[in-house]
């Protein structure tokens, strides 16, 4: 019966004294025998080596003066977040995270259900005490109807809220597998709490599953009673709103063994999708007649019309081509209905500004968007535009060549209206010459991979949009 | 005939001085066996309580209600009580049975990688790319415009690697998870914009306390408050002067495209743990976002396992993690020496690009995406005949002082362009105002609320400056 403590509490006050064989706890608190419980199950399972303990603020921030095991301080209320972190870090640690009533149930609330609600196996000791001890007997979120406190000077009332019953709140998730509530006001129940802890631990230890043990204990001090009146109050007062005994006993087999991690090039540089081969190039250079070093091209429309899709593919395929370009999208918060516009520029050199205030190009899915952004377009440049959803377009500059290809009905008229994006990519680039349409297509070649029909589709809708835009479909040459 | 197993049979000791007198042995006792003591002990001022062994059915009841870890406990086998009794508490507990060897550092390796082909990547997705090379296995984080992707791309690539991503219940959770992988000496890091930034302060202030190695990387939007998600610099007063409570600094790097994005992130593992100690990137929105060529690096890393970790085996079991030391003095000579460690990042840390300084008459200051619009701004005034320069941190915390007095020596009018009001300028002020050197006249291009300043504002604006000069 020798628990994992330290001979000599060196981290108390430098281990000075008295400090170095006793606790900072009060006479009959009840943290020094859920202490003596947790260290003695550790030996009893021979687990000192694996263990870490996550210590909490409250009374027991000082745990790791006392435990020789690995150990860790936690900010208030988050020790199941450090606890988490510990264990993923080394599934085969045995991680126990030690709290209060006010670090779990008050400030901690959501880093508690969090990890419970996960399931993954790690031990919570939940020390319930009904009052905020190391801050001086303030009111804690298990404090008792009508009980005094530093902040409830006559009686936790309405206003403050009835007690938490976190066994029982913890038991309506599926993540725990075991749940215990348990007090030390006498051996019967002493005995049950090392009990208890030594299982919480054991399922841990075999990989099975989440443990959560609340034990009632005693704070004589804040109480103000002796430590006698105190086992007595949990025993008749403090068992009557937090009835003891199993909340949840779940059977499970051993799951978590997660395989270690992995730093072999080959399969890190084929997890993370480095191109295997250096892509074709197509083209004989850089697209000049749009512009000697730099041209921009702005993708307008609403969300759900494609925009980024077909800008992250004359991006792609311009890089392809040896240019540096970049993309930068930019739409509302919302997935769809909200504004979408996309920039692209390409340069002989380096691209230093990557928006697009006034494109050489722009495509555009919408009114609003054509009426947006049709002014800035570069005197000689391109618009592409929807003559579908837009039958009326604006007047623009006399020098701008402006198309209008209805997309939307020719992706309806091949059977999929989401594909209208790419019929307008052909019709673009068929009307500004910007790349070959081989170098897009064997973009979207690579990124629909084996998805033939798909892969149809798209490429009819492309050829479709260079037809309409007035020159001769595209094929993928290879 | 069954013989029982001899079951040992504790004697209870206590040495009097370790008695709190909480009476809790004395109800546990079936035998009555303890009483009340009403002899006060000379060293704590207790009436220790009196065992009487006469009656003694050593049932061992007593040793499981005595709170203290050395109070009741079982008389060693081969010892009786008066042995005990005679002995002193303090060479009876030897402080030397504690002692273990400090555990060896597993050193990082750096495992080659062939000649790769370049890839297109965003800049969030540069940054996870970055991270997993530079062997981060461990993600934790919430899901915030305009940072998500970077977590999306991790919750991909980790599973397939061995590793972990954990989507946190909040970036408060977050952060102490990352306190909690890092403390196992793993590399670990998030991804995060403004609002859930300032969530993981509470961590970050701990991770520093600590000394705990971990990689945020911040894409700013627009504030205060919720703002927007449109691109923005307004968080570099909060990684240079803000980072939680206390004293506390972190090196903050700050990419300005995706293949920083990438090579920064991978560095900046390494810079945590050299440094035990957060490491933040600061992106603006549109750095996220933007999408450009990315070469790979030749290695990624393999991390080794440092000696301070608790990693929770058997070698580092006496390792500790805390932020807490009562001990007045003990604090104070903890801050000292993390004031060592910040001057050390500090003198070993500044990084920045100047970029056609050497003549310059006109220098602007700018970092992240506006860097790259102040450079194409210096190309267009250059053509105009004015000689303008860029001076570009790279590093924020610490500010790269050295370069930019480099910069600053043919005394040019300097121009800060940020998507701020001024946080980069007060940094520049704060470093040059340290070294005991007055600044010059500063002339700024601000943008706020979600927007970059843009090439045409930085062209116009020191035009119109120059034009000033001339006339």
């Amino acid at each position: 019966m020798t628990g994992v403590f330290y001979e000599r509490f060196t981290r108390h006050s430098h281990g000075e004294g008295l400090k170095g064989l006793s606790t900072h706890y009060c006479a009959g608190c009840g943290h020094g025998l859920i202490h003596k419980y947790l260290a003695e199950s550790i030996t009893e399972l021979g687990i000192e080596d694996r263990t870490v303990a996550i210590s909490p603020v409250g009374c027991a921030v000082f745990m790791y003066y006392y435990l020789d095991v690995g150990n860790t301080q936690a900010a208030h209320g988050r020790a199941p977040a450090v606890g988490l972190g510990h264990k993923l870090a080394n599934p085969n640690s045995v991680v126990v995270s030690y709290q209060g009533d006010g670090d779990l149930a008050s400030i901690g609330l959501a880093e508690i259900m969090q990890a419970t609600q996960l399931g993954i196996p790690m031990t919570f000791i939940f020390i319930n005490n009904a009052i905020y001890g190391m801050t001086g007997g303030q009111m804690a979120p298990t404090s008792l109807m009508e009980q005094r406190t530093t902040t409830s000077p006559s009686g936790r009332g309405r206003m403050e809220g009835g007690p938490m019953r976190m066994a029982e709140i913890v038991a309506q998730l599926d993540g725990p597998m075991y749940i215990e509530r348990c007090a030390l006001y006498d051996n019967k129940q002493r005995v049950r709490a090392h009990k208890a802890i030594k299982k919480a631990l054991t399922l841990q230890m075999e990989g099975r599953g989440l443990s959560f043990i609340e034990i009632l204990s005693e704070c004589p001090t804040h109480w103000h009673m002796t430590p006698v009146e105190s086992e007595q109050w949990v025993k008749e007062t403090m068992t009557a709103v937090f009835p003891l005994g199993v909340k949840k006993d779940e059977a499970r087999e051993p799951w978590f063994h997660p395989d270690p991690p992995r730093f072999d090039a080959e399969h890190v540089v084929d997890t993370i999708g480095v191109p295997k081969r250096e892509p074709t190039r197509y083209g004989a250079g850089f697209p000049t007649h749009m512009d000697e070093l730099e041209v921009g091209v702005k993708f307008a429309g609403s969300g759900g019309d494609g925009a980024q899709t077909i800008a992250a593919f004359l991006n792609k395929a311009a890089i392809n081509e040896g240019f540096d370009s970049t993309y930068i999208p930019s739409y509302g918060p919302e997935s769809r209905g909200g504004t979408s516009y996309a920039d692209i520029r390409m340069a002989v050199g380096e691209v230093l500004s990557p928006s697009c205030p006034e494109p050489h190009a722009l495509i555009a899915f919408n009114p609003m968007s054509l009426e947006k952004f049709g002014p800035a377009v570069r005197p000689g440049g391109v618009i592409v535009y929807d003559s579908t959803v837009i039958p009326e377009p604006p007047s623009f500059d006399t020098s701008v060549k402006v198309i209008g290809v209805p997309c939307t009905e020719a992706a309806m008229d091949i059977g999929k209206r989401l594909i209208k994006n790419i019929v307008a990519l052909g019709a673009f680039v068929a009307a500004t010459e910007i790349l070959p349409a081989e170098a897009l297509l064997s973009v979207m070649e690579d990124k629909l991979g084996a998805d033939c029909t798909m892969l149809a589709m798209n490429t009819e809708a492309f050829n479709r949009g260079m037809a309409a835009a007035g020159t001769s479909p595209g094929t993928v040459g290879r | 005939m069954v013989i029982p197993s001899k079951k040992f049979k504790p004697t209870p000791f206590m040495f009097p001085m370790l008695c709190k007198a909480c009476g809790r042995c004395i109800e546990s006792c079936p035998q009555h066996c303890i009483e009340e003591g009403t002899e006060v002990d000379p060293v704590t001022g207790l009436t220790p309580v009196v065992v009487d062994l006469e009656h003694c059915n050593y049932c061992g009841l007593c040793l499981e209600a005595c709170p203290e870890p050395k109070g009741l406990m079982p008389l060693p086998r081969g010892l009786d009580t008066n042995d005990m009794v005679l002995s002193d508490p303090f060479t009876f507990f030897d402080e030397e049975r504690d002692r273990r060897p400090t555990p060896e550092t597993v050193p990082d390796e750096r495992v080659p990688l062939p000649a790769l082909e370049p890839m297109v990547l965003k800049g969030t997705h540069a940054s996870a790319i970055g991270a997993v090379l530079g062997g981060c296995r461990h993600f934790f984080g919430y899901p915030i415009t305009p940072s998500t992707e970077g977590a999306e791309l991790m919750a991909n690539l980790l599973p397939d690697l061995g590793g972990f991503f954990v989507q946190a219940v909040s970036e408060v959770a977050t952060a102490n998870m990352l306190y909690g992988c890092a403390g196992a000496g793993q590399r670990s890091m998030t991804f995060t914009s403004s609002p859930g930034f300032s969530l993981m302060l509470e961590g970050i202030s701990y991770m520093i306390g600590a000394e705990l190695p971990a990689v945020f990387v911040n894409v700013m939007r627009g504030g205060p408050g919720l703002g927007n998600v449109g691109p923005e610099q307004g968080d570099i007063k909060l990684v240079c002067r803000g980072l939680g409570h206390g004293n506390t600094h972190a090196l903050v790097l700050a990419p300005a495209s995706p293949q920083e994005m990438l090579d920064l992130t991978m560095e900046a593992f390494d810079l945590a743990f050299r440094y035990r100690n957060p490491v933040i990137v600061v992106g603006d929105g549109y750095l996220g976002q933007i999408a450009g060529r990315v070469t790979l690096p030749d290695h990624l890393v393999k991390p080794g396992l440092p000696s301070w970790a608790v990693y929770g085996d058997a070698a580092h079991r006496g390792n500790l993690h805390t932020s807490i030391l009562l001990n007045e003095p003990d604090l104070e000579a903890h801050n000292r020496h993390l004031n060592d460690k910040y001057r050390r990042i500090s003198e070993e840390q500044q990084r920045w690009d100047a970029h056609q300084t050497e003549d310059a008459e006109w220098l602007i200051v700018a970092c992240n995406t506006p860097a790259r619009m102040a450079q194409g701004a210096v190309k267009e005034l250059r053509e105009r005949g004015i000689k303008v320069g860029l001076f570009r941190p790279v590093s924020l915390w610490p500010f790269p002082v050295d370069g930019l007095t480099e910069a600053l020596a043919r005394k040019p009018r300097v121009v800060v362009v940020e998507a701020g009001s001024g946080q980069l300028e007060d940094e520049l002020r704060m470093a040059l105002s340290r070294r005991g050197l007055a600044p010059p006249r500063i002339d700024h291009v601000q943008r706020l609320g979600g927007v970059l300043p843009q090439q045409r504002e930085i062209v116009d604006r020191v035009a119109a400056l120059a034009e000033e000069v001339v006339s």
